[in-house]
């Protein structure tokens, strides 16, 4: 019985497994270089920052909610770490460069968390509000113009960190991956291992009766959008590290890849649904499509038509005879 | 009783009020260059754009729903009919030709944008799917047709004709802005004045409960949609004749402030109420502001940080309005009626 | 610790050790907050077995707007009894539970005596805190989580501690087998039925480690069978030493449960009465404040050509072979409880859904619908059960919701609306069918459920339908305004129309309707005539089952 129930929960991740090995194993026959260690690692790693994101994207739709001033606010972190890091002079000192970028993500976050809760406003309103804040205040300082001159910190974790050789080949590995990793289990822990995580679960499927139960929605919903701000920090903190430069203007516009992750995970925009094994499965899906459609020779603006489709057909699997035959309602 | 009459209109005001402080304060910060013809030309010229846009935004909001691809619907549309327009229609070609040429892509257009807006509506009406996300997949869909298929370069050289509706006047008004009048009041009739309007209205308070009415909530979801894209189509039109040409991209900033006007105009963002006179208003508003702060010198970057700010200003607004004001000015209107009792 | 708990139960109560061992833990996280509240002397005192008070209320007074919903209502509830609040809609009983539940603050002046402690009010954490549990109409449960996860999600309330899965499957347990359900633990709530979701309820006030739980209008949505088995479960908290609130308008219901019954009228307290003196007909004069004629029945007019006539109709899983037919002027009874199919049935009828096999014909034509709006089309109304989510569209305006149905015949040349005409019609029906509203421009939500589903049956009215399907059509509405509503019924069939009468209510069909049908397990099991049949052995007959 025990195990049944266990069964149930984890269905889309099963799913979500068996239509990526499908592609897998396609692109694996249809091209010579997909299936390999070094494309493995270079999938990995170009969709570690889309993960990290996704970790916390994943906790505000669970609470039943949606934001997509996220990566406005990963602009702001990074483009706070690096300026701030420059003018105190904090050259090599890896804590207190990156802590002033993590406590700006955390507190827009909370900004965004206390918007929502006490203007009782649908949140992809607020939040389309913070994020032009936010952007158009980034572009103003900034003046739109990209940084390539980084603090010393963020030289020492850049780049690779360390390479595994198999075969005699040298497979480098950055901090990506590794950072999503602990964003993973960190998440993972969160949602289904502590209190607060199984109560934003509740206030998702029901938030009228989390609040009959005592459960403090206000505190619920500044915890998950903070969480969300302090990812979309770590995330942009790590895309610069990765790319080792900082452009105002490249994150911002691709908030609905991230949304679309999570939604192919099993996360539902009416909240209370989803899970870190589905989230992190419905980033590495898109990933692979796009991957393996770039080995083919596709354009990357041409994978997005293929991706539209999926997320469709996505939302057709997940919501197609899930109504009562008499409910004509959308969710 | 008639004294007190006036305190639940005083929030109506708003948005008059805020008109005319706006055209105060630029008037009074530019003297020289805000109180000027060109500057109220200027602002016609724009506003019908955004105007359309918005009106794009009105049908699916007030339905409880969203429409996040109403720029990609107006940049592909624009696209469609700029291709058939440049390519097609001959060098030497006589009035008639052209004008059955500029009607076929028009046309076409609007096909193209009616079949997107149906495939949106019927996602929500026969699978469930909430619109948001429907048109989030949309939106990545059409960007991508768009782009691969132009690679990002826009296309240019449009008729005369075209021309002359985004930059001509017609008895001094400006084209843009006859179109934009025509497609609001259109708005305003189908939302105010048939049973599709008045089942939009219901169906974003209570979606079953309509059709438990009898409503047919299928069909009026997928015109719901439709008439959304036709709006797209419409401000595709507008923007391509206004810059001469259709690229994917154009008007990106344009959702932050429909969703703006809408609320500034006194929609409820949970659905089932709002005006078209009350966006209408919200966008001159929003224009001359917009119009006020160009001139002004503001970064672009500055203005959309302010609107954001704004956004969030009228909800707050509107948040005191609904938990203070309002029962406020009700307890006083009862009171007023029970005294002379 | 805990004495209080595991004291009461006599032996042979199932589980009862168990929960002494299971929920050790959760009781000392929740002594700490108990501390914190100030409400230790609950503890000790309820400790000793005398019986006592446990919660008493005085001068509870509570304004909505200008208007009273209490007025000055004193009330003790002792230990371990089981106390039915009742009163028509809108009395103010439900006002009352959410006073004790701290969900409503009450007027300044009100003293609330719990846990030795007076409160000029309660929040609904020091409500908590003293052992109130609330199972409130709609459950208030969590659809996305499992059943262990629901029952014991109390263990879950304190902020980012580890969330220990084999405590709550524990306590959970532990509840389930005190109460005998028999619940998959690991079952999304959301697959469950409305009677086993009250149960995961029960169970959740259970682990909470309730000493007074209240209960809104528990069997509301239940059929009979349910009813019994919740009767029951209410029993075993009791003899758990647990004081029950029942919030309830089913008479017979709160007779068969209750100690004593407390009867409001209008926000004001009546009295406070053993159950064990009372009856039905006493009950139902002190809450109408006069005697209703139990015996009365509205007369019937003479009936015409078969309007509807229904042969074989099957729809696989909710209801088969149903054969009837209905004619013009008539009004039959389909009685049958909740989960019966009865509804089901009517969906059928009205084209919300297409049965398998049978045919319907309408006036002898055969008939077959496709949706809803054929059914209009062919004269068919259905006035759902549920007015709150499906019958009215509760913000929108009266006015709008009137014309719903009619949108179509208020256009003029130009195919727009006619203000002119639809505020014609309106003023009209408001008139007709003596509906109280300030302003047509309110929103529907506004009015009483009688007005209200007054409302909801001029939508139909206004179709000229040959048939109409009313479901549960007085639910919610309050005992005087039931009548207005059952005479508006028989005006309808004097008016040609065939009515058919979807009702639990056995009283109600036997009083008001010229035939009765009844629904059973998917399948009519039995005509009646009210004229050869006496109520009591009508409702023997139903209500068994």
């Amino acid at each position: 019985m025990a195990r049944a129930g266990r069964r149930r929960r984890d269905r889309v991740a099963v799913y979500l497994a068996l239509v990526m090995l499908a592609i897998a194993a396609f692109f694996s026959l249809a091209t010579t270089t997909f299936f390999t260690l070094r494309n493995f690692l270079n999938l990995v790693e170009s969709y570690s920052v889309t993960g990290i994101f996704t970790m916390g994207l994943l906790v505000v739709l669970v609470a039943g909610g949606i934001d997509i001033s996220f990566l406005a606010t990963a602009s702001v972190a990074q483009y706070l770490a690096v300026v701030v890091s420059r003018s105190l002079g904090l050259d090599d000192s890896f804590i207190l460069g990156v802590l002033p970028a993590l406590a700006a993500g955390a507190f827009i976050g909370l900004v965004n968390g206390a918007l929502i809760h006490y203007l009782a406003v649908v949140s992809i309103i607020v939040t389309i509000s913070t994020q032009s804040v936010m952007f158009g205040g980034l572009m103003y300082s900034s003046g739109g113009r990209s940084i390539y001159n980084l603090p010393g910190w963020m030289y020492q974790f850049s780049g690779t960190l360390f390479s595994v050789t198999v075969g005699g080949q040298r497979h480098p590995i950055g901090a990506a991956p590794l950072v999503m990793a602990v964003a993973a289990v960190l998440t993972f822990a969160l949602l289904a291992h502590t209190t607060t995580g199984r109560q934003l679960y509740a206030m998702g499927g029901n938030p009228e009766a989390a609040r009959r139960l005592g459960i403090r929605l206000g505190a619920l919903h500044l915890f998950a959008y903070g969480y969300l701000g302090l990812m979309a920090a770590i995330g942009g903190i790590t895309q610069a590290l990765r790319v080792e430069e900082v452009v105002p203007n490249a994150l911002v516009g691709r908030e609905f890849d991230v949304l679309a992750a999570a939604i192919l995970g099993g996360a539902s925009f009416a909240g209370g649904r989803g899970g870190v094994a589905g989230a992190i499965l419905g980033v590495f899906l898109i990933g692979l499509l796009k991957n393996g459609l770039n080995l083919f020779g596709v354009s990357s603006y041409f994978s997005d038509v293929i991706i539209g489709p999926v997320i469709v057909i996505a939302l057709c699997a997940t919501h197609l005879g899930k109504r009562k035959e008499t409910d004509v309602g959308f969710a | 009783m008639r004294k007190t009459a006036f305190l639940t209109i005083i929030p109506a005001l708003g948005l008059p009020a805020l008109a005319l402080a706006g055209l105060a304060t630029f008037g009074a910060l530019m003297p020289e260059s805000f109180p000027s013809k060109r500057t109220f030309e200027s602002m016609a010229f724009q506003m019908p754009e955004l105007g359309l846009l918005t009106l794009a935004m009105f049908l699916p909001f007030v339905s409880a729903g969203f429409n996040l691809s109403i720029i990609a619907t107006a940049n592909v549309s624009s696209l469609f009919m700029a291709w058939l327009w440049t390519s097609r229609i001959p060098a030497d070609a006589g009035a008639a030709t052209q004008a059955v040429w500029l009607f076929l892509g028009f046309v076409g257009a609007c096909a193209v944008a009616a079949a997107i807006g149906a495939g949106i509506g019927a996602m929500a009406a026969y699978v469930g799917v909430h619109p948001t996300l429907t048109t989030l997949g949309v939106m990545t869909l059409l960007k991508g047709i768009g782009i691969s298929l132009t690679r990002g370069a826009p296309i240019t050289g449009m008729p005369p004709a075209v021309q002359f509706l985004g930059n001509g006047t017609f008895l001094g008004v400006p084209m843009p802005l006859a179109v934009f009048a025509a497609a609001a009041l259109a708005t305003a009739l189908v939302l105010g004045k048939t049973s599709f309007g008045k089942y939009i209205y219901m169906i974003g308070s209570n979606i079953n409960a309509a059709y438990y009415s009898g409503v047919a909530t299928h069909q009026v979801l997928i015109g719901i949609y439709v008439f959304s894209s036709l709006m797209c189509a419409l401000a595709g039109l507008v923007m391509t004749a206004r810059f001469n040409s259709a690229r994917m991209g154009y008007g990106e900033s344009y959702l932050l402030l429909t969703v703006l006007a809408i609320i500034m105009g006194g929609a409820d963002p949970n659905g089932g109420f709002g005006k078209v006179w009350g966006v209408v208003l919200a966008l001159f508003v929003l224009q001359i502001i917009s119009t006020g702060l160009t001139l002004y010198g503001v970064s672009q970057h500055i203005s959309l940080a302010m609107w954001g700010l704004v956004l969030i200003l009228v909800l707050a607004v509107k948040y005191c309005n609904r938990r203070w004001y309002a029962p406020w000015a009700l307890r006083r209107q009862a009171e007023a009626v029970k005294a002379p009792a | 610790m805990r004495t209080d708990r595991i004291a009461m139960p006599s032996g042979g109560v199932g589980g009862v050790r168990a929960a002494e061992a299971g929920s050790a833990e959760p009781a000392r996280a929740r002594n700490r907050t108990a501390e914190r509240a100030g409400a230790r002397t609950l503890r000790d005192g309820a400790s000793a077995p005398t019986r006592g008070p446990i919660v008493v209320l005085r001068n509870i007074s509570k304004r909505f707007g200008g208007n009273y919903a209490l007025k000055g209502v004193d009330l003790e509830l002792e230990k371990g009894e089981v106390h039915c609040l009742c009163g028509a809609n809108g009395c103010g009983k439900s006002t009352l539970a959410k006073i004790i539940s701290g969900t409503y603050r009450p007027d300044r002046g009100a003293v609330i005596v719990i846990g030795g402690r007076e409160h000029p009010y309660l929040t609904p954490r020091e409500s908590r805190d003293c052992g109130v549990q609330v199972i409130y109409q709609d459950l208030a449960l969590f659809p996305n989580l499992s059943v262990y996860e629901n029952i014991a999600f109390e263990c879950n309330l304190g902020s980012l501690r580890p969330y220990r899965e084999s405590r709550l499957r524990a306590l959970a347990r532990e509840a389930l087998d005190a109460m005998k359900f028999d619940l998959d633990p690991d079952e999304p709530v959301e697959n469950l039925t409305i009677a086993r979701r009250q149960q995961v309820a029960i169970c959740r006030a259970l682990a909470a480690d309730a000493k007074l739980v209240i209960m809104d209008e528990p069997t509301a949505s239940l059929p009979r069978v349910e009813v019994n088995n919740l009767l029951a479960a209410v029993r075993y908290l009791k003899l758990r030493g647990i004081t029950v609130v029942f919030v309830n308008h089913r008479l017979d219901e709160v007779l068969e449960v209750s100690d004593r019954v407390t009867v409001m009228v209008d926000g004001v307290k009546i009295g406070t009465f053993p159950a064990s003196g009372m009856d039905k007909e006493r009950l139902t004069g002190l809450i109408a404040g006069r005697r209703i004629d139990a015996g009365k029945r509205t007369k019937a007019a003479a009936a015409g050509e078969t309007a509807l006539e229904v042969r074989g109709l099957t729809r696989a899983g909710q209801f088969h072979d149903v054969s009837f037919a209905l004619r013009e002027g008539e009004v039959l009874g389909i009685c049958g409880l909740l989960g019966s199919g009865r509804t089901e049935l009517a969906l059928s009828l009205f084209g919300m859904t297409r049965p398998d096999s049978g045919e319907m014909r309408i006036r002898g034509r055969a008939v077959r619908f496709r949706n809803q709006r054929d059914a209009i089309k062919a004269g068919v109304g259905y006035l759902s059960e549920d007015r709150l989510a499906l019958g009215l569209i509760q913000p929108q305006s009266v006015k709008d919701n009137m014309v719903l149905t009619v949108m179509d015949r208020l256009k003029t040349f130009a195919g727009l609306i006619s203000p002119a005409k639809r505020d014609r019609t309106v003023a009209e029906w408001v008139e007709r069918l003596d509906i109280k509203a300030a302003n047509v421009d309110d929103a529907v939500s506004v009015l009483s459920g009688g007005n209200q589903q007054k409302v909801a049956l001029a939508k139909w009215i206004l179709t000229d339908p040959k048939i109409l399907i009313l479901d549960s059509p007085t639910a919610g509405v309050d005992v005087g305004a039931k009548d207005g509503v059952h005479r508006l019924i028989r005006r309808l069939a004097e008016r040609k129309i065939a009515v058919a009468v979807i009702s639990d209510e056995v009283s109600e069909v036997y009083r008001n309707c010229d035939r009765i049908l009844h629904f059973r397990r998917g399948t009519i099991a039995g005509e009646y005539s009210p004229d050869r049949v006496s109520e009591r052995e009508l409702a023997g007959m139903i209500e068994n089952g």
